[in-house]
């Protein structure tokens, strides 16, 4: 696979390195001279030096090709979005990703239709959150264009499921019970499955409906 | 008329004051609270301060009823997002990007944006010039 990427921080050198290692053939653009420097000793010819944003420079990285896919992941959101704009409307590459430095830059990516993204700190507020689940609901999975999203529920001690099946859970519509792991087992739940205290629950649900299954089967 | 004015640099600064002095509303929004300055003491527009990417500073600005959007920040990539993001999100009527760089400029203006490229205007200034130059010495 021939893969483009702008941008030599420390995710683009490291993204470098280890496609090089699984035999890709990688490009890679860095604009800061002393950055570069570095680069240019361990990755040569494979580093080229110039702004990814002017046409010529993405040119001579060989986006013309064009590669079977492009990495965005300088430190500045909007080079980001107008590099991969270029990519795909100018050079007609197919698959591209963008990182996201700051997090509140989401909705211009979304906006602007740049997908996949990759924020840093979105990935951490994940994992915290799956941690530290504050609300009850920990978010495993979203499915963006499906527009539908997976979420992690345990069932505690007083809960209002407890004891229930899940035919008298009344689940609103466009939400549905996808398994339950009890004693490390898990099993796909159906109408007659009774719902215990310790029982990992997961779920999927339209995007909205998180409050309404947070009552239904934790508390009020 | 309502214009917002994002980067308060040469150019966007006395963009606004033009517009203010035809009769126009403008907010203009710049980042360094210092480019305030440049609008001279006698600016009765609106300033706010704030990166010209932040949603709600554009909502502050009143971007949702504005008629034009002109993004002049020292960011080509900044205008370019900022150019868009008025057109899409905002249905802002009339939006203008200044580009330095012809060629962003040049494929910006082919995907319905109105760009602004002062590189390619002095390039063509100063070509012409010279070839008049050439005729008045031939």
């Amino acid at each position: 696979m021939y893969v483009l990427i702008a941008g030599g921080g420390k995710v683009g050198a490291n993204l470098t390195r280890s496609l090089l290692r699984a035999g890709h053939e990688v490009t890679l653009v860095e604009q800061r001279p002393y950055r570069f420097d570095k680069l240019e000793a361990e990755f040569e010819h494979q580093v080229i030096r110039g702004d990814a944003t002017e046409l010529f420079v993405l040119e001579r990285a060989g986006i013309k090709r064009p590669p079977d896919l492009l990495v965005a992941a300088t430190g500045d959101d909007e080079d980001n979005i107008v590099i991969c704009q270029l990519a795909r409307e100018r050079y007609g590459v197919g698959n591209v990703i963008a990182r996201i430095n700051d997090p509140r830059n989401q909705v211009y990516f979304d906006l602007l239709g740049i997908s996949p993204t990759v924020s840093a700190t979105g990935a951490i507020m994940g994992l915290i959150e799956h941690e530290v689940p504050e609300h009850g609901l920990i978010q495993l999975l979203e499915l963006r264009k499906e527009n539908l999203e997976i979420v992690e529920v345990t069932i505690d001690k007083g809960a209002n499921c407890q004891g229930k099946r899940v035919r008298a859970l009344r689940l609103p519509e466009g939400a549905r019970l996808i398994s339950v792991v009890r004693d490390g087992k898990a099993e796909i739940p159906d109408e007659e499955t009774q719902l215990e205290a310790g029982d990992q629950v997961l779920a999927i649900l339209e995007p909205g409906k998180e409050d309404e299954l947070r009552r239904i089967l934790l508390h009020d | 008329m309502k214009a917002i004015v994002i980067g308060c640099g040469r150019v966007g600064s006395a963009v606004a004051q033009q517009l203010l002095a035809s009769g126009w509303e403008v907010i203009v929004c710049d980042e360094n609270e210092d480019a305030l300055g440049r609008l001279g003491e006698g600016w009765t527009g609106g300033f706010l301060v704030g990166h010209g990417m932040d949603f709600q500073l554009l909502k502050d600005a009143g971007i949702e009823e504005a008629d034009a959007v002109v993004a002049t920040t020292d960011g080509d990539n900044t205008n370019i997002v900022i150019a868009q993001v008025a057109q899409t999100q905002f249905q802002v009527p009339t939006v203008i990007a200044r580009v330095l760089d012809p060629g962003r400029a040049q494929f910006y203006a082919t995907r319905g944006l109105r760009i602004v490229c002062p590189t390619s205007s002095a390039i063509e200034t100063l070509v012409g010039a010279v070839r008049q130059a050439e005729e008045v010495n031939a």
